[in-house]
């Protein structure tokens, strides 16, 4: 996409927990937007515009939060936008930010992501049967399970290839104080044997249910410039998405998050994305995501991706280290989910990931989705402009 | 800026609609919409609309309505859970990059299955405000009794109901139109003090359609498209005891940075009587100069996600018909003016 230059500035998350009683919402997403502020040496007259995403309202209970949170963020006065499109949110929202400053609108823009699930119940908001619409009182989990059954089935992949996926990432987490589940015990055979929850997903695969908010500000060539701190240079953005029905859909390896990988890659001028990339956050809910986005991504071949996890390429010191900060498996504020992937991409190009930095890491992915995996987000930063 | 106009748009007739859902409502104005550009979902470079899931009773609302738009192969796209004329401003922001020469921007929400009075109270404070349940006529009507007590007269309220009812007889979009007379309408008994039930808008369910158009494919599509040639918008304070209600500091600055002068024709997204007065006081606008809701305006009818996109729409249509060449739009969000967005739309 053609506009002008884009860097992330600053980041800031806040520890993620299962119930953050301390504060209420707006207290939540202040924590994020100071520490993304104090981050880039900026404070909240340096922000032109706020742009803020979350998964449904429903998630804690307040329509359209962001008229109510505008006073918190320093929004007064100022732009706001309200993104929503389903889990991938968090990425779309940090693109909408990002498209402010390409498109020449604004020179510098926070933008907030968060999910205080604690303030209501996800399982609830998702299941609500409302006239003459399909019932789906079955979660995300029961969503997913024969997705995952059906890559198995096609890939022929090792059945123990999502407790590898869920060992790696919560070893991970312990590496990252921002993380939520940190279980410095956790084992194979702790995954292997935690109950089955929706076959083949155990309860060890899948991912918590987490209060959280996440925070980047996004600037301009010249507010990158004159940053004194260091910024990720955004390569490029791309969104895509694809119906929820249909006879032709893959939902395991979907059309539009190949469209979207292919998008990106183009604009970040990257032709082999498996030696071009150095490290990648990937959306992974349930463990089993991480193969099968591997594939879409373009990094194995199809029917490939759980080679990639058996052989260690995954890991956070192999050849390409997948969700180094623990992913959504060991932290998942749901609306935030997206955009930490984003922000641990920056973090890293940046070399400010702490304990879960990987080394001389140059380019990296930022990747989310959501709906019934139709709903695509992705970015490539790096540390050099381009 | 790159010059980027609005080039169709249609929208539904606005009413309880009580046999057909979102989608229902959505895909024949979407179909009337794109018809006469000949572009189809996969033509537009970009798609983004706005709604509620709060409205639908329902998470993921915006999901299905998507499929009405028939994304496939995959398109690029997005959602802001706000009216559509805020997913029209992220499509304009979209097309500036230049690498794009068309989107496609839809709202849609249904009010009527819920008490949306209430519904609407879900936006306020969740810890200290929403538990009291104010509902949006009764802030609504705090708003107006400040505005009175400013030094205002009923008399202007009933003007402006008058004056809506007479505009929205040229509408066939309009829920509410008709010949009234105002000071048969100050007889009305009172709704929620000092508000009566005209000064109320009605409870709406509709949908709108918008294609925008970049540089040359914008005149290739229409004959004389409705250029942008000024957007903005800005956010106030949401506590009602932290603002001056009389006026809208948000609209003002909008207004400021979007360029309004020298308008020939306003359509504004005032649900409530008294609200229009102010807008139009925030914008600098004269009945003398300008012609006010020439459609109605939202009290004729105010289809909840959607009223603000009609009201861009409503101006535009109105531009590329000749019927002025500078026209302002202005969209609103939240209790009592919190939100507010500004468009100036030329037709040269």
């Amino acid at each position: 996409m053609a506009g002008n230059r884009a860097a992330v500035l600053g980041t800031g998350q806040t520890k993620h927990v299962a119930k953050r009683e301390d504060v209420s919402i707006a207290g939540l997403v202040r924590e994020a937007a100071d520490r993304a502020l104090e981050d880039a040496g900026l404070s909240y007259a340096d922000i032109d515009a706020v742009v803020i995403g979350k998964a449904p309202d429903m998630f804690e209970g307040v329509m359209m939060p962001e008229l109510y949170l505008a006073e918190a963020l320093g929004a007064i006065g100022k732009p706001m936008i309200r993104v929503h499109t389903a889990g991938s949110v968090g990425g779309s929202t940090a693109i909408v930010a990002t498209h402010l400053v390409q498109a020449g609108v604004h020179e510098r823009v926070l933008t907030v992501a968060f999910e205080k699930q604690s303030e209501s119940n996800a399982m609830w908001a998702l299941s609500i049967k409302i006239p003459f619409s399909q019932p789906l009182v079955a979660g995300a989990g029961g969503y997913f399970a024969p997705i995952i059954r059906g890559y198995i089935r096609k890939s022929d992949a090792p059945l123990d290839t999502g407790f590898q996926v869920a060992l790696k990432d919560r070893l991970n987490a312990l590496k990252n104080p921002y993380a939520h589940l940190h279980q410095p015990d956790i084992s194979y055979e702790q995954i292997a044997e935690s109950p089955l929850l929706w076959d083949p997903i155990r309860y060890a695969e899948t991912c918590p249910s987490s209060d959280g908010a996440a925070a980047m500000v996004i600037g301009s060539e010249a507010a990158a410039d004159a940053s004194e701190r260091p910024v990720a240079w955004i390569h490029g953005t791309a969104v895509r998405s694809e119906p929820t029905m249909g006879a032709g859909r893959d939902r395991v390896n979907p059309h539009a998050g190949r469209d979207c990988a292919k998008a990106v890659y183009a604009e970040a001028g990257i032709t082999d994305p498996f030696r071009e990339i150095d490290c990648a956050e990937i959306y992974v809910p349930f463990s089993w995501f991480e193969p099968m986005w591997l594939e879409n991504l373009g990094f194995a071949a199809e029917g490939a991706g759980w080679k990639l996890v058996q052989d260690g390429v995954t890991a956070i010191d192999g050849d390409l280290p997948i969700n180094m900060s623990g992913g959504v498996l060991s932290s998942n504020p749901i609306g935030a989910s997206g955009m930490l992937r984003f922000l641990e991409a920056a973090n890293q190009v940046r070399g400010t990931a702490g304990d879960h930095q990987v080394a001389n890491a140059s380019r990296a992915l930022g990747h989310a989705y959501g709906g019934g995996s139709q709903f695509f987000a992705m970015w490539v930063v790096g540390a050099e402009k381009r | 800026m790159r010059d980027v106009a609005v080039v169709s748009f249609a929208q539904s007739a606005t009413r309880r609609d009580q046999t057909r859902n979102e989608v229902e409502i959505l895909l024949p104005v979407l179909r009337e919409a794109m018809e006469p550009t000949g572009l189809t979902t996969q033509d537009m470079g970009f798609t983004c609309s706005g709604s509620s899931d709060y409205l639908a009773g329902q998470a993921f609302a915006f999901v299905s309505a998507l499929d009405a738009v028939g994304p496939w192969p995959p398109i690029q796209e997005s959602h802001v859970e706000m009216d559509g004329a805020w997913a029209l401003y992220e499509a304009w922001v979209r097309l500036q990059h230049g690498d794009i020469d068309t989107a496609l921007v839809y709202a849609f929400g249904k009010s009527s299955p819920g008490d949306v009075g209430r519904v609407l109270s879900m936006q306020l404070d969740p810890y200290v405000v929403a538990p009291l349940w104010p509902d949006a006529v009764s802030l609504a009507a705090l708003q107006a009794r400040s505005w009175l007590e400013a030094g205002h007269s009923e008399k202007d309220l009933a003007r402006v109901v008058a004056r809506s009812r007479r505009n929205a007889l040229g509408n066939p979009h309009a829920q509410l139109s008709g010949d009234v007379d105002e000071e048969a309408l100050l007889d009305e008994p009172l709704y929620a003090d000092p508000l009566r039930k005209h000064d109320c808008p009605p409870i709406s369910d509709g949908a709108a359609v918008v294609v925008l158009a970049a540089g040359d494919r914008a005149r290739e599509l229409c004959d004389r498209p409705a250029w942008i040639r000024g957007i903005d918008h800005r956010i106030d304070v949401q506590a009602l005891g932290s603002r001056d209600l009389t006026t809208s500091a948000s609209t003002r600055l909008a207004g400021q940075r979007a360029g309004v002068r020298d308008i020939d024709l306003a359509e504004l997204h005032a649900p409530f009587s008294h609200q229009e007065l102010i807008v139009a006081e925030s914008l600098g606008l004269e009945e003398s100069r300008t012609t006010i809701n020439p459609s109605g305006g939202a009290l004729a009818s105010n289809p909840v996600m959607v009223a603000g996109l009609v009201r861009i729409g409503e101006a535009a249509r109105r531009i590329s018909a000749g019927e002025g060449d500078r026209a302002v739009a202005h969209a609103t969000s939240g209790p009592a003016l919190q939100q507010n967005l500004v468009c100036v739309l030329e037709g040269t």
